[in-house]
């Protein structure tokens, strides 16, 4: 039923309203796993994220792909988390206060093991407009005992414009999604957030839109 | 035939198998030469397929129906616009208001009231955005954001709307109804960019603009514009009101400006830095980069016929 529920949402709305009012420019699409165990590590601008990142999977596979959530966010009224554990099909996560590693990752094993794919941003919030936060280690931690997992980095910009943290108004604005070759994971935990972050810096040449980026960011992104 | 006025039909016809030739020459090269990547020649012969069934299919369904699609292909290329060019944050709110004038811009089209028509971008947006921008008082960068926004509009709101308008002016030629004139413009300003390109590949020495488009050759360029001014001429008395001597400078018109939107829109994305504007047709590009002519040639054409026409 969930998984009906799940098809519709996306076939009749997402689907169509990411293409036709925002409009992507997909680099590599290729690379995008349609069977898990795999994790897409996204950079983390805008609730549209994760509906865009999933509308790039066919319906037939949609109830596969899995958003890993911040529970104190989205568990927080009962409606809202009615959503986004039925429809979306969120992997909850206790972002505070958690100090047992394997009962925090436990239904994102539990996905892993079930050959679902994640979407996980490892920034672990939204952050300003148009900025990449500090990536955190969550993710290098969630898989350093299953290197068999592909991790798929992906960067998306633009749609920090068409709705940023905090706004309920929507604008159209065409958004870049790059999609980046498998990355292995390091050894060392400390090492995971600079590769990823260096992956990312890469991803983004890739970017066409500029919205919500003025003048004088992109000059120190350009040096 | 089906509804559409006779010379109309014959010439949509004409159009589609120059497409066939097209997609044969392809294969038949193909044949000869499989080693050769052909994927960009493909795509792009395939998305002329979809651009020119969906503008045919169009035009065949009506008039109110023709302008709502311009309309929506306005809002794409405005879209695609404000994207690619840097704005602050603090111009979403301005920059809904700018989409919001493509409905107002198109419900004028449609009663068609040409007065409201000619001034409400170039006068009411022109003023409103500013004021909208000065009332959410966000100081820095506003001079450049008012411009960018507004340059925006113009280009694919405003000059494209005027295609949308000649499927209302009075008809004066029963033959070709409403919508040849919509052809002639549209299939004269495609026929310059790809008879540029071709004269341009096959003799191109000179290069024009190098710093913009390195490219664009004097060879092509007039190679391109005898091409079109030729059609026009032959293509006017059957699709327009013109005769064929209005017809040769119409064609005249179109390859000049034709020439200078692709130059106008080049040099925007030399600035930004990017090859092409999107990604929205494969082996085109943007929308932007099939729309570039048009941006020029619209509302020149418009008035030029408008002036002694109607």
């Amino acid at each position: 039923m969930n998984r009906v529920l799940k098809i519709l949402f996306f076939g009749v709305l997402v689907k169509p309203l990411v293409l036709v009012v925002l409009g992507l420019h997909i680099v590599n699409r290729r690379a995008l796993p349609l069977l898990g165990p795999a994790v897409i590590a996204a950079n983390h601008n805008s609730h549209l994220d994760t509906l865009v990142l999933m509308s790039l999977f066919p319906l037939s596979r949609i109830h596969q792909v899995r958003p890993v959530a911040a529970a104190d966010y989205f568990l927080k009224n009962p409606l809202l988390a009615w959503f986004s554990l039925n429809i979306i099909g969120i992997i909850p996560l206790q972002r505070k206060h958690c100090r047992n590693i394997e009962k925090l990752f436990k239904q994102c094993h539990q996905a892993l093991d079930d050959k679902d794919i994640l979407i996980i941003f490892p920034e672990g919030t939204r952050g300003k407009p148009g900025q990449m936060g500090s990536i955190k280690k969550g993710l290098f931690y969630l898989l350093k005992d299953r290197r068999d997992t592909e991790i798929i980095p992906v960067v998306m910009r633009g749609l920090g414009q068409a709705l940023p943290r905090g706004e309920a108004l929507f604008v159209p604005f065409n958004c870049d999604v790059i999609i980046g070759n498998q990355l292995r994971l390091p050894d060392d935990s400390k090492e995971f957030p600079r590769n990823l972050a260096e992956v990312y810096k890469e991803l983004s040449r890739h970017c066409l839109t500029r919205a919500g980026m003025e003048e004088d960011e992109e000059v120190e992104e350009t040096e | 035939m089906f509804g559409i006025p006779q010379n109309s039909f014959y010439f949509m016809l004409t159009v589609i198998s120059l497409l066939l030739i097209a997609t044969a020459v392809r294969l038949i090269l193909r044949s000869r030469n499989s080693a050769k990547d052909d994927t960009e020649l493909r795509q792009r012969i395939h998305s002329w397929w979809v651009i020119i069934g969906l503008l045919f299919f169009v035009l065949i369904s009506g008039e109110t129906f023709s302008i709502v699609f311009f309309a929506f292909l306005s809002f794409l290329a405005l879209k695609e616009f404000l994207s690619i060019v840097p704005t602050r944050y603090a111009d979403r709110r301005v920059i809904l208001w700018a989409y919001l004038s493509i409905p107002v811009q198109y419900y004028w089209v449609s009663m068609p009231w040409y007065g409201m028509f000619i001034i409400f971008i170039p006068v009411y947006i022109f003023l409103l955005l500013p004021m909208r921008m000065a009332l959410i008082g966000e100081t820095k960068g506003f001079i450049r954001s008012a411009g960018i926004i507004h340059w925006a509009v113009m280009l694919t709101v405003f000059s494209c709307s005027h295609i949308a308008y000649l499927l209302k002016l009075p008809l004066k030629n029963a033959d070709a109804g409403c919508i040849g004139l919509v052809l002639f413009l549209l299939f004269m300003t495609e026929c310059n960019d790809i008879s540029q390109y071709i004269w341009g590949k096959t003799f191109g020495k000179h290069k024009i603009i190098p710093k913009i488009s390195p490219n664009k050759t004097l060879e092509g360029f007039l190679g391109g514009l005898v091409t079109v001014t030729c059609c026009a001429g032959l293509l006017a008395p059957l699709l327009t009101p013109m005769h064929i001597w209005h017809g040769f400078l119409a064609g005249v018109i179109i390859s000049f400006s034709g020439f200078l939107g692709d130059i106008v829109i080049s040099s925007v994305k030399r600035d930004l830095q990017i090859k092409d504007s999107g990604s929205l047709i494969p082996g085109h590009g943007g929308i932007l980069d099939r729309m570039d002519s048009l941006f020029y040639t619209t509302p020149l054409f418009f008035h030029y016929i408008y002036y002694l026409y109607y």
